[in-house]
């Protein structure tokens, strides 16, 4: 499918889903995110592969960010979910995709999103013992030497 | 030229006028098996890991120069070869594997990165600023981004002069 017929089956059968501006990508709600997620890996979509899940810190609000794959119909979609900085938690997507689970862990360790539902949310990257989240814009450390700027 | 000077050591050795016999003193002998003998560790952290294994490998051949034995235990080597950017989460590994080597032991930090953290110095929270701020003594810098082969094999050959000049052969 294309992504424009993608996104409008998407919205079709989720009216609080829209597109982002510009692109083709679908924001959710995350009080809908599951039921969306179990949507788009059953068939017809059939989205088997979770191929990415990353998140950028835009200071007003975390966007959280899923990029899915089909192998079999081959076509792809990415999927948004805007975060308050005050309320960074989502549910997990583990159930559904097994590959959320490292993945998640990965957006914890680095970004302090907390996933409920998640089997065993660890940090993955850093030292167990890490404080603070380093992808973070508010994110500071002593240890950092700042670039000299010419 | 005949073979015996062909030997680094050359003028440590006296051939006995007439007989089939070499003198030298066991400190040059202990030095000279000490520096064409040293078996470094099976151990890359980053992309000049596959320069150390170039190295290794049919075209430039460390094994010349007698570290060609990799070992995959520390107990078993003379040198640590730390080729490539160390994160803090290694470095801890690095300090024990180092713990775990049996003296004499020496170190060889190949590349920028583990210099001095190299291009991940600046802005960077997760690398550490090199293997000396691990506490751990470095013989030879490579410097490179990353060092070719034979800069590698220079690096060696620099650590082998270093063990032929020791003061005590049996430190």
């Amino acid at each position: 499918m294309r992504p424009d017929e993608i996104s409008g089956a998407i919205r079709a059968r989720f009216p609080e889903a829209t597109e982002e501006a510009g692109t083709k990508n679908i924001i959710t709600p995350k009080e809908s995110l599951l039921e969306v997620a179990q949507y788009l890996r059953d068939p017809p979509l059939a989205f088997d592969n979770l191929h990415c899940i990353t998140a950028i810190d835009r200071k007003e609000k975390v966007e959280l960010v899923y990029i899915l794959y089909s192998t079999g119909e081959r076509h792809g979609v990415t999927l948004k979910v805007y975060l308050t900085p005050d309320d960074l938690n989502v549910a997990s997507l583990s159930a559904i995709w097994k590959s959320a689970d490292w993945l998640e862990r990965e957006v914890y360790d680095l970004f302090g999103i907390t996933f409920s539902g998640h089997p065993d949310l660890r940090r993955i990257l850093n030292p167990y013992d890490w404080k603070g989240y380093p992808l973070r814009k508010d994110y500071s450390n002593p240890q950092i030497i700042a670039k000299p700027r010419l | 030229m005949a073979v015996i000077e062909k030997i680094p050591a050359a003028k440590l050795i006296a051939k006995v006028p007439g007989g089939g016999l070499i003198l030298t003193t066991s400190q040059s002998l202990l030095k000279w098996g000490k520096a064409s003998s040293l078996w470094p560790m099976t151990f890359g952290l980053a992309c000049c890991a596959f320069e150390m294994i170039a190295a290794g490998a049919a075209r430039w051949d460390i094994d010349r120069f007698g570290a060609g034995v990799f070992r995959a235990s520390p107990r078993q080597c003379d040198v640590m070869i730390i080729a490539g950017t160390i994160c803090i989460k290694m470095g801890d590994c690095i300090r024990r594997l180092y713990a775990q080597m049996p003296e004499p032991k020496y170190v060889i930090a190949m590349g920028n990165c583990a210099i001095s953290g190299g291009i991940f110095h600046y802005d960077t929270y997760s690398v550490v600023k090199g293997a000396e701020s691990l506490g751990i003594p470095v013989d030879v810098f490579v410097p490179g981004c990353p060092p070719r082969p034979e800069n590698l094999l220079f690096g060696l050959m620099k650590l082998q002069e270093k063990i032929r000049n020791e003061k005590d052969a049996a430190r």
